[in-house]
């Protein structure tokens, strides 16, 4: 069975990955997706129906810690990274009108 | 090489200990090692030279002091792979994303190092943000195997694989996923393990596949690598994954014995697509281990196939998730022409990313969407405990199940990216183990007529290191 992605497929996921491809790169990642899932389609050969689904080999629950701030004053450093900074703040795009 | 950099980690610590040779001097020949050679091999993203011998200037004076002198690893240069967060030290995924991102908080595993008297010499090449098997996908060029520069390392701890081997560190860090440290430990020759998920600490671990992801070391021998392990393994109250079990030291059970090992071999691993030399070695190996008194048989492990599309419908889940923090607002790149935020976030994306990670981030979101969920997603999660089920089943009759890492040795440059599923193909032995949260390693058994790299991959139930270096060691001290 053969899994062909549709153009709107992979608008869709471009806008779930935050991701803007050419046109080329579309053709492209319609092909790829769907040789992928093709080949995960496999996955359907298993019976699983009494399975449960599994995240963790070996599931750690519950672990929490106090609501206690640990860290230091570091903005600086912080800020030091931003592509753009002003007055100690994150210079970013406007977010709303 | 100086007889400096031929030494094991170990050798090195105990000649630093003893005086013999000063932490100032093996920095020197191992910098000295790197621009020698890095030209060629480019295992390096970032050489730290200047802190790395200001670092063992600090760590001599504290020997001399008498400090450290509980730590084996004290003094040894070491190299991270450059996604491990090392504070005030570059750290790119080797991704144009994370192009000029400097921590400002260091990995546990890297912290623990340090405290050990480690010297960080720099940062490793990788494929990008680990998605890869022969760190070709780095945004900074690929790595060349040293045992054959026209060849790849492997990936993605392609970088930290190949400067062991070469002589540029005397051990590293790598992370493994899906085969990351033993495959390129496999293709270049030199000893790598992945632990149990949950014994080193992923705080500070650049996220792929945050219930896969761990790391561990690459080394040139097994004793080296039990060292390692002991100094970053641990319980860390950063990582919510680590688990609560008391610090262990590994290097008790590099012994030689194996009379009570029970060695299965799955009969599934050797099938078509092996290379014939990759079996001979691999099958000797076993051969050495019984003349040396284990049990060894083969037997049918079941759902070998299946692994690798649940392994990359998880893995690409996971890290879709994962890599969205990178957006262009905080750290690392920006797009310069954009209209909007929507319009910046896309385009410093598609431009910061790679093409085999905008690949897995596609197939990631698509997984996880509305409607196809619980048909992709759930069902590989299914998958994922049917094959945690199969290895319960094999490690109650064995203790170790042993078979090749890779189904050939290293491929040349340039002939893996073109067929995707090919290339996923080659992680057929690797895959399973992070799906069980398996400790893995892989140890050099042989070379191909051409001159290449053969390792043997051994596995053990979790939480079973020591039988695994038990039986590695004593494979490595007989063969």
């Amino acid at each position: 069975m053969a899994n062909i992605i549709s153009d709107e497929t992979i608008e869709y996921v471009g806008i779930l990955a935050k991701l803007e491809l050419s046109d080329e790169e579309k053709e492209a990642a319609k092909s790829d997706m769907g040789r992928m899932l093709d080949y995960i389609d496999m996955l359907g050969e298993l019976d699983t129906s009494d399975v449960e689904p599994m995240s963790h080999a070996f599931p750690v629950q519950n672990v929490f810690r106090e609501d206690v701030v640990t860290g230091t004053d570091i903005r600086d450093q912080i800020l030091a990274n931003a592509p753009e900074e002003k007055d100690g703040m994150f210079v970013v795009p406007k977010t709303f009108d | 090489m100086s007889y400096i950099t031929e030494l094991d980690a170990l050798s090195l610590g105990r000649a630093i200990a003893s005086g013999e040779i000063r932490t100032t001097e093996a920095t020197e020949e191992y910098l000295k090692s790197i621009e020698e050679q890095d030209g060629t091999y480019n295992c390096y993203v970032t050489v730290d030279g200047d802190r790395a011998m200001e670092a063992a200037k600090e760590i001599q004076a504290r020997i001399d002091k008498g400090e450290l002198s509980d730590s084996p690893l004290a003094g040894v240069p070491v190299a991270i792979k450059d996604n491990m967060c090392t504070e005030g030290l570059l750290t790119t995924c080797s991704s144009r994303i994370l192009y000029n991102f400097v921590p400002t908080y260091e990995s546990t595993a890297v912290r623990k190092l340090r405290n050990a008297g480690a010297v960080i010499l720099g940062k490793t090449n990788m494929d990008e943000f680990a998605m890869g098997s022969t760190t070709e996908t780095s945004y900074f060029g690929p790595t060349r195997n040293p045992a054959d520069p026209e060849h790849v390392p492997g990936g993605s701890s392609g970088g930290s694989a190949a400067a062991v081997a070469a002589g540029e560190c005397a051990y590293a860090l790598g992370s493994d996923t899906g085969g990351s440290i033993r495959q390129p430990a496999s293709y270049c020759g030199v000893v790598g393990i992945k632990p149990t998920y949950g014994t080193v600490s992923r705080y500070g671990l650049i996220a792929y596949g945050s219930s896969l992801d761990q790391i561990g070391p690459l080394t040139r021998n097994v004793s080296d690598a039990a060292a390692v392990l002991t100094a970053i393994s641990g319980h860390d109250d950063k990582d919510s994954t680590s688990v609560d079990m008391p610090a262990k030291d590994y290097t008790q059970a590099l012994k030689k014995d194996v009379k009570d090992i029970k060695i299965g071999i799955p009969k599934d691993y050797f099938g078509e697509g092996l290379d014939h030399e990759v079996a001979a070695s691999v099958r000797a190996a076993a051969d050495v281990l019984k003349a040396a008194g284990a049990t060894v048989e083969e037997f049918d492990l079941s759902l070998v196939n299946y692994a690798i599309p649940a392994y990359y419908t998880i893995a690409a889940a996971e890290a879709s998730s994962n890599l969205e923090r990178f957006d262009g607002i905080k750290y690392g790149y920006r797009t310069e022409d954009f209209a909007g935020l929507h319009n910046m976030y896309k385009k410093s994306r598609s431009e910061g990313f790679g093409a085999e990670v905008k690949r897995r981030i596609m197939l990631g979101s698509f997984v996880l969407s509305s409607g196809y969920y619980d048909a992709y997603y759930l069902k590989a999660l299914k998958v994922k405990a049917l094959i945690k089920k199969a290895f319960d089943d094999a490690f109650a009759k064995y203790d170790i199940i042993l078979g090749p890492v890779a189904p050939t040795t290293a491929p040349k440059l340039g002939e893996s990216l073109s067929d995707p599923i090919k290339m996923y193909l080659g992680d057929i032995y690797t895959i399973s183990v992070n799906l069980a949260g398996l400790p893995g390693i892989s140890v050099p058994c042989g070379t191909s007529t051409d001159g290449l790299p053969i390792g043997v991959q051994l596995l053990a139930d979790c939480f079973n290191e020591e039988k695994l270096l038990r039986t590695a060691f004593t494979y490595e001290q007989t063969k």
